[in-house]
């Protein structure tokens, strides 16, 4: 049993929460994840490490179908039954120069931690992030205090630049010299977004998010195609070089079980609080 | 009492062999001849005294039978069940020459059933010796170089990635061969001789190889749990399953049972098993239960299958189709799978092991309507923690080298089951965990 010791709403099915868990702070470094089950008979899914503070692991996740509906709907002070981590290959961090991340949406959540890391390393860090709308946009006044520059943009112009955030990178890397950059978000803004740095040759990670299980390279169900060879997402990523993965082949992937997340959140909403799940 | 009928095992997933009652047991202990010079035990990898165990279940002594098995066999609930005992210690049964050998795997299994329905308790621990063992991965190596190292004392923890501990016994073998309260029954037995049991942390990251060096000693037991795939088109659709993820989904995460559990599985109904293995064959036998129409498809003769001959039965009856010399080259479909190309295969000459080599027979191909494929070709050592370790010498599969002892190239690692010899057998884990475990204790001197 691990407890919750902080939970929040960040935004519209955005929620916060900080995770008492030593064993995974103890070790944690950029760009890695942990793998939860929220109760005997649930689902084990990764979310990334968003931050650590002395024993808390915070986690900014959206609330998209059943587990994490469950996990938004635990009060701070209530449980999870499993948190294990940190899992994956941390981020690449050394000095580039200048990078630029830039977060898209929910994946938003990933980038102070690796923003801290790269800062540390000595290299100029530019933030971009981009939401659906000023509502959305997470983390902001976090990204400010680390970053040298942060830009935002918003889909409808709420804020910020009115467009993607895949504008103001290709405008930046008009601008200057940027050596390195992350891309974390939606699979089908990454895939896009990295098509701006390609031509020019700049390294690009893209932090991938396929179905897993175990999350210990024991099962195969993250298995990407990153170079025209096959890659274990949960060992051997999930930070991948963006211009070698097969993006087509992850979105065909992360679909498989659609009908299935339909039924088990509609399942939930139907059972809620008479399950004898929950306390 | 034989196993249950097909058409009811194939509803649930409850053990198919349902033992021996206790006049059975009784019975076919009487027939041992309790030879001076017992070829059986030479067969055992954990050398039992079988003879004795006999004689006691013979004198209606079973919880005293129990005790003697325990002896050597920290798991015999598990072994009966599980072991290859017709290549073991059955095989060299004197009985076998003329009659049928004494069945000693499934007294094994009844001594063992007997004395858990009365209560199990816990065996005695030796006085601390204050030296800390840190054995990583919780599957029968683990468990049983865990459970030996705390009877001598030592301070143990074990480390385990995943929520629950029991490696294979616990995520791959189903239940339907293995009953899951049969496996935590003897696992809660060891732990309660004071293990200190860590899950949901992942040796190489949640504790660092660094970490590992306060420890007095280390015992690899990560198992061989990396999936291999084939390398052929279309493997990486939707539908087409590692037997690991399908039989952990199911045996681990109770997704047959979904949505009452919420890890999802595909709905199956034509599925294609690629394998002539034991995980092949539970894979085909799990689906079945799921009410797929399953065929296996396995490149050599029926007669080569590695499988068990008594799990190639159960799977026959079971109505699980085998597919003789053919070899998938190509997994068709746009989004998901639509069936599997396979290509016909010639036997030619015996390699090594006296088997055939199968040669593809080129141009003879033929295609297998489907929306599954479950690939069960073999498993190797996981590297995430083996490839961190520096100063431990790794063959050429990334599996451990060790000497019979249990010791790897580093004075303080040691390294028993599966990842020293690749996929293997329960009680052959068991018999390296056990030495392993008496390495550790001689070199601290006691
Ligand atoms: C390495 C990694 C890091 C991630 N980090 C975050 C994060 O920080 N915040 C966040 O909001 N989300 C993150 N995700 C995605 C998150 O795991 C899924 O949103 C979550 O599993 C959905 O579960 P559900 O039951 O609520 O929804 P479901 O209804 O089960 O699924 C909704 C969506 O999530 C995907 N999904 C479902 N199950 C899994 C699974 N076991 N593994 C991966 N994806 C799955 C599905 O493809 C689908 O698109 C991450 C995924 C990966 C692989
Ligand atoms: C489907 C299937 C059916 C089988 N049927 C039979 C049978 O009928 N009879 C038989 O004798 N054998 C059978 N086998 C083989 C047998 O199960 C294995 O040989 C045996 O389990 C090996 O034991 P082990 O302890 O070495 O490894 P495993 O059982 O693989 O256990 C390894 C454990 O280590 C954990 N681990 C791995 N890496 C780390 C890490 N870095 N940190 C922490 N934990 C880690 C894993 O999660 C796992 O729990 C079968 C195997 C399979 C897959
Ligand atoms: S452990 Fe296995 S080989 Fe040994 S006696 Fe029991 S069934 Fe036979
Ligand atoms: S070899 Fe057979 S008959 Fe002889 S002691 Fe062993 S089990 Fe009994
Ligand atoms: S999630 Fe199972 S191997 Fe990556």
């Amino acid at each position: 049993m691990y407890i919750i010791e902080k939970s929040l709403k960040l935004s519209e099915n955005v929620y916060e929460i900080w995770v008492n868990a030593p064993h995974v702070t103890r070790n944690a470094k950029a760009g890695q994840f942990v793998i939860i089950r929220t109760d005997e008979k649930g689902e084990r899914i990764p979310l990334t490490i968003s931050c650590i503070s002395g024993d808390l692991v915070r986690i900014i996740f959206m609330a998209v179908g059943k587990t994490t509906h469950a996990l938004a709907a635990i009060p701070a002070g209530g449980s999870i039954s499993d948190i294990a981590g940190p899992l994956g290959t941390p981020s690449e961090i050394k000095q580039y120069g200048t990078c630029v991340l830039v977060g898209g949406g929910v994946g938003i959540a990933s980038t102070p931690v690796i923003a801290k890391a790269l800062k540390e390393a000595g290299n100029r860090v530019i933030g971009i992030l981009g939401a659906r709308n000023a509502n959305f946009l997470i983390l902001e006044d976090e990204m400010a205090e680390i970053c040298d520059e942060l830009l935002i943009a918003t889909d409808d112009g709420s804020k910020g630049h009115h467009g993607f955030a895949a504008d103001l990178l290709k405008k930046k890397i008009d601008e200057e010299q940027v050596n390195a950059v992350w891309i974390i978000g939606p699979t089908i803004m990454m895939k896009v977004t990295s098509n701006a740095t390609r031509d020019k040759g700049i390294k690009t990670f893209v932090s991938l998010n396929p179905i897993m299980v175990d999350g210990t390279g024991m099962c195969g169900s993250c298995r990407c195609v990153v170079g025209g060879k096959t890659k274990f997402a949960c060992v051997d990523g999930p930070e991948f070089d963006a211009h070698e993965v097969d993006f087509d082949n992850l979105m065909q992937r992360q679909r498989y079980y659609m009908e299935h997340e339909k039924e088990a959140l509609s399942t939930w909403q139907e059972h809620q609080c008479t399950c004898g799940r929950h306390e | 009492m034989g196993d249950r009928s097909v058409s009811d095992r194939l509803k649930d997933f409850e053990e198919v062999d349902m033992g021996l009652s206790q006049e059975e047991a009784i019975e076919e202990a009487s027939r041992c001849l309790q030879c001076k010079k017992p070829g059986c035990v030479d067969g055992c990898p954990v050398n039992i005294d079988i003879p004795a165990f006999i004689a006691l279940i013979a004198n209606g002594d079973f919880i005293g039978a129990a005790s003697s098995i325990r002896e050597q066999n920290l798991l015999p609930a598990i072994c009966g069940r599980v072991c290859p005992q017709e290549t073991q210690c059955e095989e060299l049964c004197i009985l076998g020459k003329k009659e049928t050998p004494i069945r000693i795997g499934q007294l094994e299994r009844f001594a063992a059933d007997q004395e858990r329905n009365k209560g199990l308790t816990v065996p005695a621990r030796k006085p601390k010796t204050g030296k800390r063992v840190a054995v990583i991965g919780s599957g029968p190596a683990g468990i049983v170089a865990a459970g030996e190292l705390a009877k001598d004392g030592h301070d143990v923890v074990l480390f385990e990635s995943l929520h629950t501990p029991g490696g294979v016994l616990t995520y791959g073998i189903p239940s339907f061969r293995l009953p899951k309260d049969v496996v935590k029954a003897e696992i809660d037995l060891i732990l309660a001789m004071g293990v200190d049991l860590k899950l949901n942390h992942l040796v190489g990251r949640t504790v660092s190889p660094d970490e590992l060096e306060g420890f007095d000693a280390v015992l690899l037991g990560t198992g061989a749990g990396l999936p291999y795939f084939m390398g052929i088109p279309g493997e990486n659709l939707s539908g087409v399953y590692s037997a690991n993820e399908f039989l952990t989904r199911v045996n681990l995460m109770h997704a047959e049972r979904f949505p009452e559990y919420d890890t999802p599985i595909a709905r199956l109904s034509r599925v294609v098993v690629v394998g002539g293995g034991n995980v092949a064959m539970d894979a085909a036998r799990t689906a079945r239960r799921m009410g797929a129409k399953v065929t296996l498809v396995y490149r050599r003769r029926e007669e080569d299958l590695p499988a068990r001959a008594a799990e190639v039965h159960h799977a026959k009856e079971e109505g699980v189709e085998i597919f003789t010399c053919a070899n998938p080259v190509k997994i068709l479909g746009e989004q998901s799978v639509t069936g599997i190309e396979c290509i016909r295969m010639k036997m030619c000459q015996l390699d090594n092991g006296g088997r055939p080599v199968p040669e593809p027979v080129e141009g003879d191909t033929f295609t297998l309507d489907c929306d599954i494929v479950i690939l069960a070709i073999g498993q190797g050592p996981n590297p995430v923690l083996v490839s961190q370790i520096k100063g431990v010498e790794k063959g050429r599969a990334g599996n451990v080298v060790t000497g019979e002892d249990g010791r790897t190239s580093h004075p303080k690692i040691f390294a028993a089951g599966d990842v020293t010899t690749g996929a293997a057998t329960v009680i052959l884990a068991m018999g390296g965990a056990k030495q392993a475990a008496r390495s550790i204790t001689a070199m601290f001197g006691n």
